[in-house]
């Protein structure tokens, strides 16, 4: 691990001034991803703004009916809320479908979102990887890709966005809300948050530099049966292959986004307006266009076969 | 400027000792080879971090990069707690901070102020087993004991997320008590991993220790 010198913030909008102002600062919230990435080089920040006592760890209810839920709030605490278990069941099904109990209850809702790929060429600073490297190109592409994305990927990079809590807060509409080192706040829908790459795959998210996650904010509860299927390769505590988040209401109409795809959670609503026709409608809407390697091909028929267990449980 | 292990005053210096301080060195002189890293790399910075350690108060100087699983074992010699990945993929690492279970390979020393660790040591002593150290023993828990010290932790907090009403991946019903099944003991201990491959009988010892049978019932 290179070296770094370390503080705590104390409000929000300090944070975020001191990371935008000091080059090679980076914020810490729980660390889990951040730590292992250091470990290895591939973060190397100079200076880390630890965010753990800015008071971002409350899940409270909002005006409109709503839930917002602080940046630092644990993923175990969000997963276990009883508002969460009751009306966002998608929510708490994601969280505790990825990770490990020991990750879950120091990893934060923000750092979740903030969570970089796990593509092997990424993590190996021997090969090529324009994530890591800007224009260094992608060892990924012709490579090992059996994991890696299939829609919404690029010439530049086909690494997946991994995580799982995202694919859930992508059918629920969340909202991403900021802070940046002017004191200003905004609101970034989760749809917008993160990047469809192109040919700048190390730029992910919609995140000005040193601008800091406050909070992620529920819109009231939409009703129906909330479902996350994840398919991977055992049964527990590993990366999806496909994962199918979705909110189905009594007449068969719904939401629906898969994870595991695509350098995003993967909603595409033209195509989810098919969910009373079946899978297969559904999927092949959502995607057209895709560009599969001979290793990955088979993530779009199993999407589709998920995406059918999952309608045929909410019919259950 | 001073190396990480200058400050170890209690440490007797070990040929292993040295060859961290080499490592350390080597890596402040390296170019960085990340985007990440347009900044210079600042030389080794320490710091003052206090904690409590099985009820008794710590108070140490460390480099910044110490992680909460170096500074147990290295700067506290508490080597119950075990390095086996150093990257939150094998467990064997776990300690309870503040009533929860975390990979302390994970996490910086420096986050944890003011924190209250318990580790395996605090658990209890072979004079003084806790309830589950006696329960791997009586059910052959281990073989070789690597990952054991994690597996206990990892145990120990388990019980006690079942019983605050953390649901897990096979909780069927979200909305209702959680309760210790075979299912569910084995699903949330999937992040401690025993080459052993002792997984059977660590189950078993947990259902014991919680009081029920397989299927999660009152025995």
């Amino acid at each position: 691990m290179k070296a770094f010198t370390y503080e705590r913030a104390k409000t929000p909008a300090e944070a975020a001034a001191i990371v935008a102002r000091m080059p090679g600062a980076k914020f810490l919230a729980g660390g889990t991803n951040l730590l292992d990435l250091m470990k290895l080089q591939i973060e190397a920040p100079s200076h880390l703004v630890d965010v753990q006592d800015l008071g971002l760890d409350r899940i409270e209810k909002a005006p409109d009916g709503g839930l917002r839920i602080g940046a630092l709030v644990t993923n175990t605490t969000l997963a276990a809320d009883e508002r969460v278990r009751r009306d966002y069941g998608v929510l708490t099904r994601a969280i505790v479908a990825g990770a490990s109990g020991q990750l879950r209850n120091k990893a934060t809702t923000a750092g979740n979102l903030l969570q970089r790929t796990r593509c092997p060429y990424f993590y190996d600073t021997n090969q090529a990887c324009n994530k890591r490297r800007p224009g260094s190109g992608c060892a990924a592409i012709g490579g090992y890709s059996r994991q890696l994305g299939v829609i919404g990927v690029s010439k530049s990079c086909i690494a997946t966005y991994p995580g799982d809590m995202a694919v859930a807060l992508r059918v629920l509409d969340a909202r991403v809300e900021t802070v940046n080192a002017q004191g200003a706040t905004r609101t970034i829908p989760i749809a917008e948050f993160h990047r469809l790459w192109g040919d700048t795959p190390h730029i992910e998210t919609a995140l000005a530099p040193g601008e800091l996650i406050t909070a992620v904010s529920l819109p009231a509860p939409i009703g129906g049966r909330h479902l996350y299927q994840k398919v991977r390769d055992r049964a527990s505590y590993a990366f999806a292959l496909v994962s199918v988040a979705a909110v189905i209401q009594p007449d068969g109409s719904g939401r629906v986004a898969f994870g595991g795809v695509a350098p995003r959670p993967w909603r595409v609503e033209a195509a989810e307006a098919l969910l009373p026709q079946g899978a297969r409608a559904v999927v092949t809407r959502a995607f057209a266009g895709a560009t599969t390697s001979s290793e990955n091909a088979f993530k779009v028929p199993l999407a589709e076969r998920t995406l059918a267990s999952v309608i045929a449980q909410a019919k259950g | 400027m001073s190396e990480p292990n200058d400050v170890r005053d209690d440490v007797i210096v070990s040929r292993r000792g040295i060859l961290v301080g080499g490592a350390a060195s080597a890596a402040v002189s390296a170019i960085p080879a990340s985007a990440g890293a347009a900044a210079p790399q600042p030389g080794p910075a320490t710091m003052t971090v206090s904690f409590s350690v099985n009820g008794r108060k710590q108070d140490l100087v460390l480099d910044t990069r110490t992680t909460l699983l170096d500074a147990l074992r290295e700067h506290l010699h508490l080597t119950g707690t075990k390095k086996g990945c150093d990257h939150g993929q094998c467990g064997a690492c776990t300690v309870i901070v503040d009533g929860k279970r975390i990979n302390s390979c994970l996490s910086l020393a420096v986050q944890h102020q003011g924190d209250a660790i318990t580790t395996i040591e605090g658990l209890g002593m072979p004079d003084d087993l806790h309830p589950m150290q006696q329960a791997f023993i009586r059910h052959d828990g281990f073989q070789c004991g690597y990952c054991t010290p994690g597996q206990i932790c990892s145990a120990v907090a388990v019980l006690d997320e079942i019983k605050a009403g953390v649901p897990s991946h096979v909780s069927e019903n979200l909305t209702g008590p959680m309760r210790p099944t075979n299912m569910e003991l084995r699903e949330r201990m999937s992040g401690n991993i025993c080459r052993c491959g002792a997984y059977s009988n660590i189950a078993e010892a947990m259902a014991d220790v919680a009081g029920v049978d397989a299927a999660g019932e009152r025995a």
